[in-house]
C-alpha cells in the first residue's frame, strides 16, 4: 500500500515537472495598453488600444512596412490599379486560413467590403473608402481574384487597404476568426487581454517554420506610466511602446541598452496666431497677426535648438513644416528649419512699422506688442516650451502672457468662440499621405486653425494652397502629387500660419530578452514585426 | 508649549525676512534662464541648482515664498471678513436669517471646489500679467473660501445671542448694530483669529494644488505650488535631495502656523 502511494507521488512529481517545463518553454511577450480597448471589431476601431489589438490579430491585403514606409503585399500577392485611380484588382494568396481553420477567399474580401460600406455600421475605417462617394462595388472575379471599384478616383487607393482587416464571410466565429499572427484568447475588462498564437497563420520564415515565434502576448491595461516603468524595470514587462522624455533619460542613465531613440517622429508642436475676422480681439492685434512679416519675425526669434535640447532633453529636432523629415517621401527636403536670428526678426518687424521704445516693441500706432499664448494645462513639455518662447520673444521686446487652460475650455476658445490671441498645441500624425491633411489646409476646413471655415479663401496664398491641395487629391500620379504638396510646404514656410517648433523623437524601451525588435517611428513602434519577435530563455523562466 | 510657539514665531519671521530680502540674496531673479545649465545640481552660482529651464532654484524658492506668504494671508483676510459678515450677522439675527445663511453655506460647501476654481480661472481674461494673474488667483481663493468659517461663526454667534450677558444688555435697552459691535463681535474675536490662521495654510495648499494642475500662478512667476510641481515624477530622493527644499519649507511653515495657534483657538 505504501509502495503504491510512493509510486503515485513519483508520477505526480514527474507530471508536475513536465507541465512546469512546458510552461517555462512557452514564450509570452508582455506589455501595457494605456486604456481599455473600446472594441474588438476591426472595422470599428477608433482608439489606440483597439488599434494595437487589430494590428496584432488582423490580416490585411497590403501593409505599409513600418521600417521602409513602402507598401508590401500581405494577403494579396499582387494588385493592379486602373489609370483613372477608380479601381483596384487584387490577386489573393492560396492556402490561407482563418484562425478557426476556415479557408480564406475572395468572398471574404467582398463580405468585408460590404460590411464596411454599410451605413448602419458607422465604421471609422470606412470614411477613407467613402471619400469619392458611397457607391463602392466589389466584384469577385475568381476565388483568388477580387476587384473594388470606387465612384471617383481615390488618392493612394492601394495604401488605404493597410487599415482594412479582412473578416470571415463563413466562419461562425465572425470577427473572432482572424488572419493575423495572434488571436484574442481572453479578455478581462479593466485588467488584461491575452492574445495567443494563431496556429493557421500563413507566414513562414526562411527555414519554412510557421510564424509567429511567440506563443502568446499578454497586454495589461495600465494607464499609470510610473507603474508601467516600474514593472518594466523589474522585468515584468518586455517593452514600452512610447516613452516620455524624462522617463527615457532616467532609464538611459541606468540601463542604456534598454532604450531606443528612433529619431524624429511624425508628431510636431507648433504655435499659431488667431486670424479670424470675427474674433473678439482688438483690430490692431488682428492686423499684427495677419501680417506674414510679424509671424515670420516671431518664427525667427524662436530658438528651436534650445526647445529641443531643454524641453525634450535633446530628443526632438527643429521642425520645418507640416511634414516631418521622418516622412521620407512627402517631406520637402529643400526646406530647412528657420534659423534663430533675433536681429533678422527685428529688421522684418521694422518693415511693418514696428519699433523699439524703452526696450518694448511698439507698432506704428504706438500700441505695445503684448499678447497671450494659450496652451493645455498639465502638459509639462508645452508649458516649458511656452516659457522659453516667452523669454525668446521678450528679447525682441514682445511681452507674452502664458495661459494654461483645462482642455475643454481651451478647445472652446480656439474652435468655437475664437476668444484667444495665440495658441500652442501639437499634431499627433499617424498617416504618411498628405490626403489626411486636407482637413487642415483647405481654407473651408474646420481644422484650418488660424482662420477656419472660410466661405472663400481670404488671402491669395490660402487660395493657392486650396488649389494645390485639390490638385494633389484629384490625381493618382504620385510625382504630380509630390510637386503640389512640396509647393504647399513652401507656402506654409513663407507665410508661417503655423509656426512649427520641433518634431519629437520616437522613444521606446525594449527589454534585452526580446530578440528581433527594431523600433521605428510609425505605429506600433516596437512590435510592428511581432510575428518575428522571440524571447530568450531567461526571460520566460523569470515569470 | 510656549517655547514651541516662540520657535514657530522665529521660523515664520526668518522665512518672511529671507523672502523679503530676495532681491539682494538672489539678484539674478526668478525668471532669468541659464539655458546652458538646465537641471544642474547645487553650485556656488546656484545654491539649490537650476530647474529644468535653467532658472535659479534658490531665487525661485525665495520669490515663491514671498508670493505665497504674502498673498495667502491676504486671501485669508478676505475669506474671514466674508465669513464674519455672513456667518456672524446671521447667527446674531437668528431665526429665518440663520436658517437661510446655513442653507446657503451648506450649498456652498457642497460645491466641487476644484472644478469651480478651474471654471472661474477659465473665464478670466487671458491677457493679464503674471502679477495680476496671481492676485486674481488668491482673490478667487479668498472669495470662495469663506463658507467653512461662516458655519463656525454662525454657530458661535447664535450661542452668544442667547447668552446671559447679551440678554442683560438687551434688558438694559441695547439692541441692533450697537449690541452686535459692543458685545457680540468682541466675543467672536478668538474664533475670527483662529479661522484666519487656519485659512492661511489652506489657501497655500489650494494654490499648490492648482499649481500642480498647471492652473495656479502664471509663468514665469514662482509660487510654492509651481515649485512643488517639480517633484512630479521624482523617483529617488537620494539622487536630487535639493529638489525637496520647497516641500520642506512648506511643511516647516505650515507646522509653524499650527503651533502659533493656542489650544483654545484650535478647538474654536
Amino acid at each position: 500500500m505504501i509502495g503504491r502511494r510512493k509510486f503515485f507521488c513519483v508520477v505526480f512529481c514527474f507530471t508536475f515537472l513536465a507541465f512546469a517545463a512546458v510552461a517555462q518553454n512557452s514564450s509570452q511577450l508582455r506589455f501595457c495598453l494605456r486604456t481599455e480597448p473600446k472594441t474588438f471589431d476591426p472595422l470599428l476601431v477608433d482608439d489606440e488600444s483597439s488599434l494595437a489589438i487589430r494590428y496584432l490579430t488582423g490580416g490585411v491585403l497590403s501593409r505599409v512596412d513600418r521600417h521602409t514606409q513602402q507598401l508590401e503585399p500581405e494577403l494579396a500577392e499582387s494588385w493592379k490599379v486602373t489609370s483613372d485611380g477608380k479601381q483596384i484588382t487584387f490577386k489573393l494568396r492560396h492556402d490561407v486560413h482563418f484562425s478557426d481553420g476556415t479557408a480564406f477567399s475572395a468572398d471574404d474580401v467582398a463580405f468585408t467590403m460590404k460590411r464596411l460600406m454599410d451605413p448602419a455600421l458607422h465604421s471609422p475605417v470606412g470614411d477613407e473608402f467613402r471619400a469619392a462617394g458611397n457607391a463602392v462595388t466589389t466584384k469577385v472575379i475568381a476565388p483568388d481574384q477580387v476587384s473594388v471599384t470606387f465612384p471617383g478616383p481615390i488618392v493612394g487607393i492601394d495604401r488605404i487597404f493597410d487599415e482594412l482587416v479582412i473578416v470571415s464571410a463563413h466562419s461562425p466565429k465572425k470577427e473572432g476568426a482572424v488572419l493575423g499572427p495572434f488571436v484574442v484568447a481572453e479578455y478581462k475588462a479593466g485588467s488584461s487581454v491575452l492574445l495567443e498564437r494563431n496556429p493557421y497563420y500563413w507566414k513562414k520564415d526562411s527555414q519554412g517554420r510557421r510564424l509567429p515565434y511567440l506563443d502568446s502576448i499578454h497586454l495589461d491595461i495600465q494607464p499609470n506610466r510610473d507603474v508601467e516603468m516600474l514593472r518594466f524595470k523589474r522585468g515584468e514587462l518586455d517593452l514600452i511602446n512610447v516613452v516620455d522624455t524624462d522617463y527615457f533619460d532616467r532609464l538611459a542613465s541606468s540601463s542604456p541598452q534598454l532604450v531606443h531613440d528612433a529619431g524624429p517622429s511624425l508628431d510636431s508642436d507648433f504655435l499659431w496666431f488667431n486670424q479670424v475676422a470675427a474674433a473678439p480681439i482688438p483690430e490692431y492685434k488682428r492686423a499684427w497677426f495677419r501680417s506674414a512679416n510679424f509671424r515670420r519675425a516671431v518664427s525667427e526669434a524662436l530658438n528651436r535648438e534650445d526647445i529641443g535640447r531643454i524641453v525634450y532633453n535633446g530628443h526632438a529636432q527643429p521642425a520645418v513644416g507640416p511634414v516631418s523629415p521622418a516622412n521620407k517621401f512627402w517631406f520637402n527636403s529643400s526646406l530647412k528649419p528657420e534659423p534663430h536670428n533675433p536681429q533678422a526678426a527685428l529688421d522684418r518687424l521694422k518693415a511693418d512699422g514696428f519699433h523699439m521704445q524703452n526696450g518694448t516693441l511698439v507698432d506704428k500706432s504706438g500700441n505695445t506688442v503684448e499678447f497671450s499664448i494659450v496652451t493645455n494645462a498639465g502638459s509639462k513639455p508645452r508649458e516649458r516650451m511656452g516659457v522659453l518662447i516667452q523669454e525668446d520673444l521678450g528679447k525682441i521686446g514682445m511681452k507674452v502672457n502664458l495661459v494654461t487652460l483645462d482642455f475643454p475650455s481651451l478647445i472652446d476658445r480656439i474652435s468655437q468662440k475664437f476668444n484667444y490671441e495665440a495658441a500652442l498645441l501639437g499634431f499627433h500624425n499617424v498617416n504618411l499621405d498628405p490626403i489626411d491633411q486636407m482637413n487642415i489646409w483647405m481654407s473651408s476646413a474646420e481644422n484650418h486653425a488660424w482662420n477656419p471655415q472660410q466661405k472663400s479663401p481670404e488671402t491669395a496664398w490660402e487660395a493657392e494652397i486650396d488649389k494645390l491641395m485639390r490638385a494633389q487629391a484629384e490625381t493618382s500620379d504620385v510625382k504630380k502629387r509630390k510637386q503640389s504638396f512640396d509647393r504647399v510646404q513652401e507656402i506654409v514656410y513663407e507665410q508661417a500660419p503655423f509656426i512649427y517648433l520641433v518634431n519629437q523623437n520616437a522613444l521606446s524601451a525594449v527589454s534585452t530578452s526580446v530578440a528581433g525588435a527594431n523600433p521605428g517611428i510609425l505605429f506600433p513602434q516596437t512590435y510592428w514585426n511581432a510575428e518575428r519577435l522571440t524571447l530568450n530563455g531567461t526571460a520566460t523562466a523569470k515569470r | 508649549m510656549k517655547a514651541a510657539r516662540y520657535l514657530a514665531c522665529v521660523v515664520v519671521l526668518i522665512v518672511c525676512g529671507l523672502s523679503l530680502a530676495a532681491n539682494w540674496l538672489a539678484p539674478a531673479g526668478y525668471a532669468k534662464q541659464f539655458r546652458e545649465v538646465p537641471d544642474s545640481p547645487p553650485s556656488r552660482a546656484h545654491l539649490l541648482g537650476t530647474d529644468e529651464l535653467g532658472r535659479d532654484r534658490f531665487a525661485r524658492t525665495l520669490y515663491g515664498t514671498r508670493i505665497s506668504l504674502l498673498l495667502a494671508p491676504a486671501a485669508a483676510l478676505v475669506s474671514t471678513a466674508l465669513a464674519a459678515l455672513i456667518g456672524g450677522i446671521a447667527g446674531y439675527l437668528g431665526g429665518i436669517w440663520l436658517k437661510l445663511a446655513r442653507a446657503f453655506t451648506d450649498l456652498f460647501l457642497s460645491l466641487p471646489w476644484l472644478f469651480l476654481l478651474i471654471t472661474v480661472r477659465a473665464l478670466l481674461p487671458l491677457n493679464v500679467s503674471p502679477l495680476v494673474s496671481v492676485l486674481i488667483t488668491f482673490l478667487i481663493l479668498g472669495l470662495l473660501g469663506w463658507a467653512a468659517s461662516a458655519r463656525v461663526l454662525s454657530t458661535s454667534a447664535d450661542a452668544l445671542r442667547s447668552s446671559d450677558f447679551v440678554l442683560q444688555a438687551r434688558a438694559s435697552g441695547l439692541d441692533g448694530p450697537r449690541l452686535f459691535l459692543i458685545h457680540v463681535l468682541p466675543n467672536l474675536k478668538p474664533i475670527l483669529y483662529a479661522q484666519f490662521w487656519i485659512s492661511i495654510p489652506v489657501f497655500i495648499l489650494s494654490e499648490a494644488n492648482l499649481g500642480i494642475l498647471g492652473l495656479g500662478v502664471a509663468e514665469p512667476l514662482p509660487s510654492w505650488g509651481s515649485l512643488l510641481r517639480e517633484l512630479e515624477g521624482l523617483i529617488s530622493f537620494r539622487e536630487e535631495p535639493w529638489r525637496l527644499v520647497p516641500l520642506l519649507l512648506l511643511i516647516v511653515v505650515m507646522t509653524s502656523f499650527q503651533l502659533l495657534l493656542s489650544n483654545e483657538e484650535v478647538t474654536a
